[in-house]
């Protein structure tokens, strides 16, 4: 497949940064604008290098080319407060919005579990939840559609030089919705999200460790196996997603801990949260970009309703 | 040795029902606790902190169950306490606003916001919903062994630039010594406004506890947290009623009534650890000479029992990874990776071959 869809960046920080170089890599994608809103960021200097277009004057300095430069795909790596905003308006334009912030507008998405629904659908929103989110609801899906998880509770431990200030200045957006996907995505039915930050030097791999609660004593052959199937679709696109201890079982709890070491692309490898994140919405325009190219779906201008005037 | 502090004033903070969450696992119930908060209260501590021991949200597989949610916890305090402000204690990525929210509805007016030492950036939002709610705020630097005075004292502005009126340094792994206390404290005093107050939080893991708080005291500190009996983590907290009677020695000002203070720690502290004494023993002194949070303690004797690998090697080897405040999973964790190296514990396999 020589064509490509073309894709825009919002957001020139760490998520924004490292997805040029996941897209750039992509059969199906290819990496034309980055929005910032500093003429000065090191993110919008680097990305020029990289050959992007770029513009400092947020989505409205971009809305102008979308048409003649046909893109079709954006990420939104800025914050929960303007996403909707930057939806709508490219939205209206046919452009599919892949939504990295808390924002969660759209349904959320987590590859191994749900992307495909998503495509069919034609979501025009799709939200990729947290990286915590991307690195455990794998896990609790897995043991949720073997028997029912009637709590399921996560712990993300990230290096401190791999959370950007976004994160850190809005920690309970990432806990609640975290905890929301927990429930909706992973099929929990309580959620429970925990985040720590560290830093020790040299930085520690992100780790995520993941208690289960199951109605009744867990299957454990069962559980065993799908976990570790599960393991082995998140691994198609994060390499080094891997399991470093469990499942370990005591009484109705299921515990598995996990590692994510990622790719260095950007950040260096032990920024596992930023590159599982990213990869998850490479993956996840892929998987659009290739029906897209098939003819199997269109993407349509979304007829946003003007705001109502109030008397 | 010390500078004369004679007639000084210093806020006492019992952390025992907060704190001495831990060392009881959690299990301190509603009634023990109206009749603690009755006895500290009665006593004149200006200060009682009160909910689970990870605090706000801390009711958890991470962090264990308590008897009672916190709501219920404070409820029950606040409807008895006469003169005392009841506080909680917030780590953000664990607790939210909602949860300080609800705190603050159940009668809580004070609050440690509390952050690992290098990330005071992590409590902005809750530091300002604090201040907006009108709560007594503290920002709250847990593991301060980790940073250096200069580190901290750049932590403390950022914190007190969100609307924190004290600044704690706090020893949660028991690991500082009095000189370490002396040139934190000093630090945050040369930078901080006057009119922000430091705070200090032993563990007395090295049975460093008092002095150390006195060491804060004579270089600017005005608050002080322990636990009345010592019932908190690792080895306990600054022992409260032993603070007190140094403080009065040294004449100290803290309204609190010595011989009422002993009371409540014999007569109904001690009973609580009936299954358990809290003292300096070679595990909670293993985490003081370690530099490890004292809350792992009784996290590596569980994992001991269950996978044979002494508590110790676990608590040594988890200080060497320079683990944190809220990484509890990872003593298990920690714990089976040796069980593995040792050959007690093998890589589970796939039951059945997929088709």
């Amino acid at each position: 497949m020589s064509k490509k869809i073309k894709c825009a960046l919002i957001g020139s920080g760490n998520i924004g940064t490292d997805l040029i170089y996941k897209i750039q890599r992509s059969p199906v994608l290819e990496p034309v604008w980055m929005v910032g809103i500093d003429p000065e960021s090191e993110g919008l200097q680097r990305a020029r290098d990289m050959g992007l277009k770029t513009t400092h004057l947020g989505v409205d300095g971009l809305l102008p080319h979308v048409l003649d430069d046909g893109i079709q795909i954006a990420f939104d790596a800025t914050s929960a407060y303007v996403h909707a905003e930057n939806s709508r308006k490219l939205n209206e334009l046919g452009v599919l919005m892949i939504d990295l912030t808390p924002a969660a507008i759209g349904p959320l998405c987590v590859p191994p579990v749900n992307l495909k629904a998503h495509a069919d659908q034609v979501e025009m929103n799709v939200n990729m939840i947290s990286c915590a989110g991307q690195a455990t609801i794998p896990i609790i899906h897995a043991i949720s559609r073997v028997q029912t998880v009637e709590y399921g509770e996560i712990v993300a431990s990230l290096a401190s030089k791999s959370v950007g200030a976004g994160t850190r200045a809005n920690l309970d957006e990432f806990t609640y919705t975290t905890s929301s996907a927990i429930e909706r995505v992973g099929g929990a039915r309580r959620g429970k999200a925990l985040a720590i930050i560290n830093p020790a030097e040299p930085p520690m791999i992100m780790r995520n460790t993941i208690n289960c609660l199951t109605e009744g004593e867990p299957d454990q052959s069962k559980i065993i196996d799908s976990v570790l199937a599960m393991i082995e679709e998140v691994q198609k696109y994060v390499p080094g997603y891997r399991l470093v201890n469990g499942p370990l079982f005591d009484g109705r709890r299921v515990a598995v801990f996990m590692e994510v070491k990622g790719l260095g692309d950007y950040l260096p490898t032990y920024a596992g949260n930023l590159d599982i994140m990213t990869a998850a919405a490479c993956r996840t325009a892929e998987m659009f970009a290739e029906e897209i190219l098939a003819g199997k779906i269109t993407l349509k201008p979304t007829a946003t309703p003007a705001p109502a005037l109030t008397a | 040795m010390t500078t004369n502090l004679k007639g000084r004033k210093v806020v006492l903070h019992d952390m025992c029902l907060r704190d001495g969450m831990h060392a009881k696992r959690e299990q301190i119930s509603i009634d023990e606790m109206v009749r603690v908060a009755t006895a500290l209260d009665a006593a004149g501590v200006p200060l009682i902190q009160v909910t689970h021991g990870a605090g706000l949200g801390g009711n958890s597989l991470q962090h264990g169950f308590a008897l009672a949610k916190n709501e219920e916890y404070l409820n029950a305090v606040c409807a008895v306490v006469k003169q005392a402000r009841v506080s909680v204690l917030l780590i953000p990525g664990l607790g939210t606003m909602r949860e300080l929210q609800s705190a603050f509805d159940c009668g809580a007016r004070s609050v440690h916001v509390a952050t690992h030492c290098t990330e005071a950036d992590t409590s902005p939002q809750h530091i300002a919903f604090a201040r907006k709610l009108g709560m007594d705020t503290t920002g709250f630097l847990m593991m301060a062994h980790l940073n250096s005075p200069e580190g901290l004292a750049q932590q403390a502005l950022k914190m007190e630039s969100y609307g924190a009126q004290t600044v704690y340094i706090t020893d949660s792994a028991g690991y500082m010594l009095p000189e370490d206390v002396t040139a934190a404290v000093t630090a945050l005093r040369d930078v901080l406004k006057p009119e922000t107050e430091i705070g200090f939080h032993g563990h007395h893991n090295l049975g460093l506890g008092i002095s150390n708080s006195i060491a804060a005291i004579a270089a600017g500190a005005s608050r002080i947290d322990g636990s009345v009996g010592g019932l908190g983590a690792g080895a306990g907290n600054t022992p409260l009623e032993v603070f007190l009677a140094v403080c009065e020695r040294m004449g100290l000002e803290t309204g609190v009534d010595l011989f009422k203070l002993m009371d409540v720690a014999e007569d109904i502290i001690l009973p609580m650890m009936a299954e358990r004494i809290v003292r300096v023993d070679r595990d909670s002194l293993t985490l003081g000479f370690a530099g490890v949070y004292s809350t792992f303690l009784l996290h590596a004797k569980r994992a001991e029992a269950r996978f044979g690998v002494p508590a110790r090697d676990i608590l040594v080897e988890l200080g060497r990874k320079k683990m944190i405040s809220g990484q509890e999973d990872m003593i298990e964790d920690t714990a089976m990776t040796m069980a593995k190296e040792r050959g007690l514990l093998k890589d589970v396999v796939r039951a059945r071959v997929s088709a």
